[in-house]
């Protein structure tokens, strides 16, 4: 067989099966078609949808429809193999537009005259050509900005719930994120997948209420659009933050939410299968799957854009060992937990800092970059806050009578943490600087800070506890 | 790999992910490797049905069409064993990924065919035979000086042996070249290279195994004190994300005693290799003062490549680790991760439709995990001047959930002898390195308590026991505190609770990004331990003579005792013997109580 014949477009009227998100075409051993093709299925009232080929031999193509089954018959639907991968057009006009989780244009602004047109399934950085994220970005957030600092390049996951501020607290990422000094093109790419129209109308106003929604692509898969088109919608937007990035030099933030939605519909193809399930049903090539969304992250070497990603992924139950978060743990570098004991105290944001964790934390901050008192500030906070939980625990058991006069100094912290560093306002956008004075502020209630503040060297103390500031010090510099 | 004629060429039939069948296969044998496609990916056969060969691909199969043809090489799966593999970082079916940049741009392409070793360097070589000389497989025939810290050791293969005919003299080669010619008994003459191929799932001969009683020491305070691992000997650390797996396996990539360490990334982040690639050539190695680049190999198959070649990746790298074993290293394998490594497994059997077992792992997960741990151990080489070496293996185990009772966790445990349990609990309070001292365990102690008292001391088996039995106690009344507060404790399990709390803070966090903490020599660590439990006991002293414990615990040199561990090498027996003097000097009068 030549390319040439194998690449011709072929048409079957020959569908043998219709099932759950699947549909079997029997290509009569004439072959020719190839694994992961696009598929164009027309159906009997011509309406014309999209699907891929899963598995294929000589004599059966297994094709799941990204746009839903239903209406589909085995009698006259066509389907034409369209000899090519999934791509999307990729140009530097899609900032400010939007589209649906297909990548067509759904704001009535016509088609974009692509640059490039790229492979959606994208292929994996080589590992030797990455450079390791280290450039800090402030997002004003006091909890994420000292305590799990996010870096460029880096994906860091909310771990959330139902009737938690995940949308909020994303929006409000997305809206205050910037790099200290720098004044770099920045793009904010936003993949939905299966979140209601309210939700997605909230992120879209709050983009547009600051201006930022000529840097904004847009993706929408919305909870009534068809679920297994959200298997394709983060890898359209992730394409397109390789172009922005890599070709344009843009600093591109991802939003990718909700990664839970996207794991069902992962569940739904491998179900239709009848593959053996792995934990809850979850097919076993889960991780495999993640992986090949969020390792599309990063930085590489000698290119000056970046992608970051914040995965949105509500918790069933909150629970964190469920599959989905668990799988996404593993593979991404940290988590920021938003907590719904937290929530309930009526705190915004409420990020838990205890499960949180940013793993590129330890090569971004400090002197030069945010301050040099920040490692010791974001592991004192750590440790007092934890030992003031462990202590609450206690006092509900057996009273604060037998509490020492340090441990209740401790507990008072912990909810002045709460109160003051922990809640912000929506809109309030704080600097590094700005939260890691609070941090001092509540690190100062101590009478004997040289003892209770073990994890801040006394030099530390001696430069930055609130009592200790001289007029000569800048405390507003990274270089402090 | 060179391809066969065009009479050996199949057809696929179908695709299903990285699954392939071709037909027209017959004769093809089992694990031998195909190339696919007009592209020519890499794979695998795995399963052999009449004139239908099952064959795993190790690149991505998207595009792939029925009726594309199906080379075979018949040969199977092989690395190239010869100078060049330090400092370098492989893709799981050893294809050099600096290489693969030069050849793909920054992201990985597909159908890239390239050796695994260099075959234009040139290396300076030495031999060390002369002709008319007798050699069998595994005899030294000359060296290279591949690092400033690692001598390459060329070697007869294996398989073959027979009198020396011609050898290359002292001068610089490629890979190519003819390095020996070896007039075998038959009278054949065989050419030999500087390199040879060796299949990756065939453990390379040993002459015979020695017992683990010699530790490999991590530099680690947990583990070499309390849970320590022998040369050889075989480890796994299991831990939910968060913990601390990766940073403890490079922990023991950087410090352990090894001469060669080999670190597979198996299906894990691709920032966490380039921290690698980063860090290593920066470190001193504390045994050579060299960079630590000079004895690491590194192979790289993160999460988001194909998936089979994760499979292969584990593999890959212990077939490396047998090779440097054979010249007579001591060699420590990494494996980051082994879920990873047994999740794949898991894809590929799915897509064969085979009857799956617990969790819908293969019914072979146990026996394949076991296998691969056998590949560990000391042995004497084969060659006619025996050589001892070891190879020790570390695997990092992923359990969904952080939950030990799943199938991977558990075969593993069945074959390692030894348990490094990361807790979910520590790590969340901060306690790094967050292994549990207490659910930890070493199958080694006994085989290397000679080994620690002969030479680091002979009290240091009774003070790492102590350290344990008081941890233990520690544990209980922290149920009882839990319940009723600490009050209500009496003075003397007060004491065990503040020198548990010492032993946990002072001793067994390690900060891993400190210069001076990162890696604690085993006299360090027994002069830490000795000294804390020499507070211990001067405490009960001095609770005896009527000392409040609380007032005992507010000394300024428990302060001193919380930063030993940043004591610098040079200092430490100086300043520890000083600080141990002083806790012997005290009284109460110290605390203002008169002497009962």
């Amino acid at each position: 067989m030549t390319i040439q014949e194998k690449y011709e477009a072929r048409e079957f009227q020959t569908v043998s099966e219709v099932s759950g998100p699947l549909m079997f075409v029997d290509l009569k051993e004439m072959g020719g078609v190839s694994y992961g093709e696009m598929v164009e299925i027309t159906t009997t009232t011509g309406e014309k949808r999209r699907g891929q080929v899963l598995d294929v031999s000589k004599s059966l193509a297994v094709i799941q429809c990204f746009e839903g089954t239903s209406g589909l018959e085995t009698k006259d639907t066509t389907c034409r193999f369209l000899g090519e991968t999934m791509k999307i057009g990729v140009s530097k006009d899609m900032l400010g537009r939007v589209f649906n989780g297909r990548g067509d244009p759904i704001d009535g602004g016509g088609d974009i005259v692509p640059d490039k047109i790229l492979d959606v399934a994208g292929t994996p950085i080589n590992p030797s050509a990455r450079q390791y994220p280290k450039e800090f970005i402030e997002t004003g957030v006091s909890t994420i900005d000292t305590l799990l600092t996010l870096v460029r390049g880096q994906k860091l996951p909310l771990f959330s719930g139902s009737g938690l501020p995940h949308n909020m607290l994303a929006a409000q990422i997305a809206r205050q994120a910037k790099v200290l000094g720098a004044e770099e093109e920045f793009a904010v790419i936003f993949s939905a997948m299966g979140i209601t129209a309210d939700e997605a109308r909230f992120f879209r106003d709050d983009f547009e209420a600051t201006g930022a929604l000529d840097k904004v692509v847009l993706f929408l898969n919305l909870a009534d659009d068809p679920a297994i088109e959200r298997l394709l919608t983060p890898r359209l937007a992730l394409t397109a933050a390789e172009h922005l990035a890599y070709e344009l030099d843009y600093h591109v933030l991802v939003i990718l939410t909700d990664i839970t939605s996207y794991a069902e519909s992962l569940r739904e193809v491998a179900a239709a299968r009848s593959e053996v399930p792995s934990r809850r049903g979850y097919p076993g090539y889960m991780y495999s799957d993640f992986s090949t969304i969020y390792e599309r992250a990063g930085r590489i070497q000698n290119k000056k854009g970046t992608i970051t990603q914040i995965p949105i992924l509500t918790l069933p139950n909150y629970d964190i060992t469920h599959p989905v978060p668990d799988l996404t743990g593993y593979i991404t570098e940290g988590q920021v937990y938003v907590d719904v004991a937290l929530n309930r105290k009526g705190l915004y944001p409420p990020i838990n800092p205890l499960p949180s964790l940013s793993r590129l934390m330890k090569d971004t901050i400090g002197q030069g970059s945010t301050r040099s008192d920040h490692k010791y500030v974001a592991d004192q906070l750590y440790a007092l806050y934890a030992t003031g939980r462990d202590l609450r625990d206690l006092v509900a058991v057996v009273g604060d009578e037998s509490l020492s006069d340090t441990d209740k100094k401790v507990l008072e912290f912990a909810d002045l943490f709460e109160q003051k560093f922990i809640n912000q306002d929506y809109h309030e956008d704080r600097s590094i600087f700005e939260s890691l004075d609070i941090g001092w502020e509540m690190l100062s209630i101590f009478d004997d800070p040289y003892r209770v503040l073990k994890r801040i060297p006394s030099e530390v103390i001696d430069k930055f506890h609130i009592d200790k500031r001289d007029d000569k010090t800048d405390y507003n510099s990274v270089d402090t | 790999m060179t391809i066969a004629n065009s009479e050996q060429t199949g057809y696929i039939e179908r695709i299903s992910g990285p699954v392939v069948q071709a037909s027209k296969m017959l004769g093809a044998k089992l694990y031998d490797v195909a190339r696919i496609g007009e592209e020519k990916l890499v794979g695998e056969i795995i399963r052999l049905t009449g004139d239908l060969a099952t064959i795993q691909v190790y690149e991505s199969t998207d595009g792939l069409t029925p009726g594309e043809p199906v080379y075979r090489t018949n040969a199977p799966l092989s690395v190239e064993l010869g100078p060049g593999l330090i400092r370098q970082i492989f893709d799981g079916i050893q294809r050099p990924l600096p290489v693969i940049r030069e050849m793909s741009g920054d992201f990985i392409e597909r159908g890239i065919e390239i050796p695994g070793l260099d075959h234009k360097k040139l290396w300076d070589f030495a031999p060390s035979v002369k002709v008319g000389d007798k050699v069998i497989g595994g005899d030294i025939l000359g060296e290279i000086p591949e690092t400033p810290t690692v001598d390459f050791k060329l070697m007869v293969p294996p398989n073959l042996n027979g009198k020396i005919d011609f050898i290359a003299q002292r001068g610089d080669y490629n890979i190519d070249d003819t390095a020996a010619t070896l007039l075998t008994a038959d009278g054949d003459k065989i050419d030999l290279k500087f390199y040879h191929n060796w299949p990756v799932r065939k453990p390379r001969p040993y002459h015979s195994r020695l017992p683990s009683n010699v530790p490999l020491i991590t530099g680690q305070r947990i583990f070499d004190t309390f849970a320590p691992i022998a040369k050889g000997g075989t480890g796994a650390i299991p831990g939910g994300f968060g913990t601390g797996k990766t940073v403890s396996q490079h922990q023991l990539a950087k410090w352990s005693d090894a001469k060669i360490v080999v670190y597979v990334g198996c299906g894990e982040r691709g920032n966490e290799m380039t921290d690698v690639l980063r860090e290593f050539p920066r470190l001193v190695d504390p045994y050579t003062g060299g960079p630590l680049m000079d004895r690491t190999v590194l192979i790289a198959n993160t999460s988001n490549m194909p998936v089979a070649a994760r499979e292969a990746s584990v593999y890959t790298g212990i077939t490396l680790a047998e090779f440097f074993r054979d010249m007579g290293y001591d060699v420590a394998m990494m494996a980051d991760s082994t879920s990873r490594w047994a999740e794949a497994m898991r894809e590929i059997s799915g897509r064969l439709e085979e009857m799956p077992g617990e969790e819908s792992f293969p019914a072979y997960l146990s026996s394949r995990i076991a296998q691969y741990y056998e590949r560990a151990g000391r042995v004497l080489t084969i060659g006619s001047k025996q050589r001892e070496a070891s190879i020790t293996v570390v695997g990092a185990v992923s359990p969904p959930g952080g939950d030990f009772s799943e199938p991977v966790t558990q075969n593993t445990l069945r074959i390692v002898k030894v348990f490094w349990a990361l807790s979910k609990e520590l790590a969340s309070r901060r306690h790094f390195p967050a292994i549990d001292y207490l659910l930890s365990y070493t199958l080694y102690w006994s085989a290397l308590e000679d080994y620690y008292a002969q030479n680091v001391h002979t009290e240091f088996p009774e003070l790492r026991s102590d350290a344990l039995a008081l941890l233990q106690k520690d544990k209980e009344l922290q149920d009882i505190v839990a319940l009723v507060g600490p009050d209500a404790l009496p003075p003397s399990e007060k004491i065990i609770l503040e020198t548990a709390r010492m032993l946990k803070e002072d001793f067994l966090q390690q900060n891993a990004f400190h210069e001076s903490d990162s890696f604690c020599s085993l006299e360090k660590q027994y002069l830490m331990l000795k000294t804390i439990l020499r507070f211990h006991e001067k405490a009960e002293d001095l609770y005896r003579r009527g000392t409040n414990v609380a007032e005992i615990f507010e000394s300024d040199l428990v302060v001193r005792i919380a930063r030993m561990k940043y004591i610098e090498r040079s200092d430490v027996e100086t300043s520890l013997n000083e600080l141990m003097k002083e806790i012997d000097g005290l009284t109460p009068q110290n605390f203002g109580v008169e002497d009962i």
